[in-house]
């Protein structure tokens, strides 16, 4: 275990040495910046289109608070799986190409021990990174519409644990692949998920059971999609009737009810991507 | 006592290619053997085995008695690598203590000092890796080797990027290893070098030990030449055993001697000779 907090310390700390994080910050700040600025100025339009329309129960506030949150998840899965790619995708072959993983590998820790520290590591900085940015993305809401989401944890949690799975998936890669083809896997693999989300929203829409049925399959098969989509259902759970329907044509239209199964399938996957890449890190010669 | 490291019948196959065919090798504690061949033949495979880097495809390989690869054994080594390199952002003072941590090694900063001390790199203990030169780097990856005092050490071409005078340091270091009883496997192109300060000597060649033993072994006996008024007499034929004898029947026939030299071929000739037999028997 102890191996584990050392590698994992080594990763955290070569991403502090490496201004990854400097980085990070400053490109998020400028996304907080101008998600708050889009977000003052919707609100601004919001108020003129229900001034004047009388549409029965229309919650205009509720249903603009509601799109920007789901665009603010959309927004913080992408720059999580960003950041998670970019954090794992040389762990293992592209740093023993490098001639980096080589002296850390005979020290008496264990291959399972390295790749776990990085899996922490990477982990831990995805997930912080998702609660910053999702509490101030809500908070940015809140302040602009005086409405918080019907859930604020859950969702949250949720892009957490999204954001795992991908670094999970990631740190696989990099045993298996050199790292720019490991970065394009696993963005392609983020692509696969987003087209599963569109096809159940086509398939929703237009009522096609077999669609959806793909659909559901695909972000099965990768939870970060069905983790992301339970995130967005739970962010609109408790908005019902016109508002609801319409929220559901937004980026919310995708969005379905996780459950602990999920949470427990999404625990599952990660230990099985960790596992087989244990597996294959064990039998690698470097 | 377990050797340090034994390796008995070793094969290494990468898909089709043979790189390690039967290796039969055993290093005592406080032995300094030097593994010599050409590019491709499996040196640094043997290194790398040796250190779990590697799986072998038969055979087998130990370190002090414990499988190679193994946690045990992997306690038991330090290991510089041919094609290495530590993190450009982290302090030469930072690698070490990293690497302390992942060894186990309770030696803390006086650890860390005598190491770098030893290796001519206490001055730059704050400097960054990315500011430290081929050479320096190369000493730091020694430093690195030695932490937690290992009972082998495993180098694989350690003074390929140093000058003569880090060559010299690194041969009065393992030379004060060897004193320590540190074993040591020194993989390297510098015949002189391994010559100088070895005890003895493996040369591989497509995967097979074609010659070992004490370089005075493997070299071969040239003769005896000496030195008179009359210019330079060489016996081909004598030996170092032969030379007061030869002396004396030159002075009894009144020649004047200024100077003897018993002839031996260079390692570099040996090795020379086992590799191009090697392959001529290939061909």
């Amino acid at each position: 275990m102890s191996g584990v907090v050392v590698v994992a310390g080594y990763a955290l700390r070569e991403s502090v040495r490496r201004r990854v994080f400097a980085v990070v910050l400053l490109l998020t700040l400028l996304f907080l910046g101008l998600f708050a600025f889009a977000t003052a100025k919707v609100f601004e339009s919001s108020g003129d289109f229900t001034v004047g329309r009388d549409i029965g129960t229309l919650d205009a506030t509720g249903l603009v608070a509601s799109t920007m949150l789901g665009l603010a998840m959309f927004a913080i899965l992408f720059l999580a799986t960003v950041l998670a790619v970019f954090l794992t995708l040389g762990a293992v072959r592209g740093d023993a190409e490098r001639g980096l993983l080589q002296p850390l590998v005979v020290r008496p820790l264990g291959r399972t021990s390295l790749l776990l520290g990085r899996f922490a590591a990477a982990a831990s900085v995805c997930a912080v990174y998702v609660a910053l940015v999702y509490a101030a993305t809500t908070l940015i809401v809140h302040q602009a519409s005086d409405r918080w989401p019907d859930a604020i944890v859950g969702p949250g949690l949720a892009l957490m644990g999204a954001s795992a799975v991908i670094v999970a998936l990631a740190l696989l890669g990099s045993v298996f692949l050199s790292a720019t083809a490991n970065g394009i896997v696993t963005f392609m693999l983020f692509g696969a998920g987003l087209v599963a989300g569109l096809m159940q929203s086509i398939a929703d829409g237009i009522g096609s059971h077999s669609l959806g049925q793909i659909a559901h399959t695909i972000a099965i098969a990768l939870p970060f999609e069905a983790l992301y989509q339970a995130g967005l259902h739970a962010l609109t759970a408790d908005q019902s009737g016109f508002t609801g329907a319409l929220i559901q044509l937004g980026p919310f239209g995708s969005s379905h009810a996780g459950g602990p199964g999920l949470d427990l399938w999404a625990l599952a996957y990660v230990a099985l991507a960790l596992a087989i890449a244990a597996w294959g890190f064990a039998r690698r010669d470097l | 006592m377990d050797p340090a490291l034994s390796v008995t019948a070793l094969r290494k196959a990468y898909g089709r290619t043979t790189a390690l065919d039967g290796v039969d090798l055993e290093i005592g504690a406080g032995e300094l053997v030097g593994l010599l061949g050409p590019n491709g033949a499996g040196k640094s495979t043997l290194v790398k085995i040796a250190c779990g880097l590697v799986r072998p495809s038969g055979g087998n390989a130990a370190v002090c008695g414990a499988p190679a690869g193994s946690r045990e054994a992997r306690r038991a080594l330090g290991y510089l690598a041919e094609l290495f390199r530590f993190p450009g952002w982290a302090r030469a003072e930072e690698v070490l203590a990293l690497h302390q941590r992942l060894a186990g090694s309770n030696g803390g900063a006086a650890e860390r000092a005598a190491l770098l001390e030893q290796v001519d790199l206490l001055h730059a203990r704050d400097r960054r890796v990315e500011a430290m030169s081929k050479g320096m780097q190369q000493r730091l990856g020694l430093a690195q080797a030695l932490i937690g005092g290992p009972r082998l050490l495993l180098l694989d071409e350690p003074t390929s990027a140093l000058d003569p005078v880090g060559r010299r340091m690194v041969r009065e270091l393992l030379e004060r290893l060897r004193g320590q009883g540190v074993a040591v496997l020194l993989n390297s192109h510098l015949l002189s070098e391994v010559e100088l300060v070895c005890d003895r000597v493996a040369i591989l060649v497509d995967g097979q030990v074609v010659a070992a033993g004490r370089p005075s072994e493997l070299v071969h006996a040239g003769g005896v030449e000496i030195e008179t008024a009359g210019g330079v007499r060489r016996f081909a034929q004598a030996s170092r055993e032969q030379v007061p004898e030869l002396v004396a029947d030159l002075v009894r026939d009144g020649e004047r001697i200024y100077g003897v030299r018993v002839v031996t071929s260079s390692l570099e000739e040996a090795y020379l000779d086992a590799v191009g037999d090697q392959q001529e028997g290939a061909a």
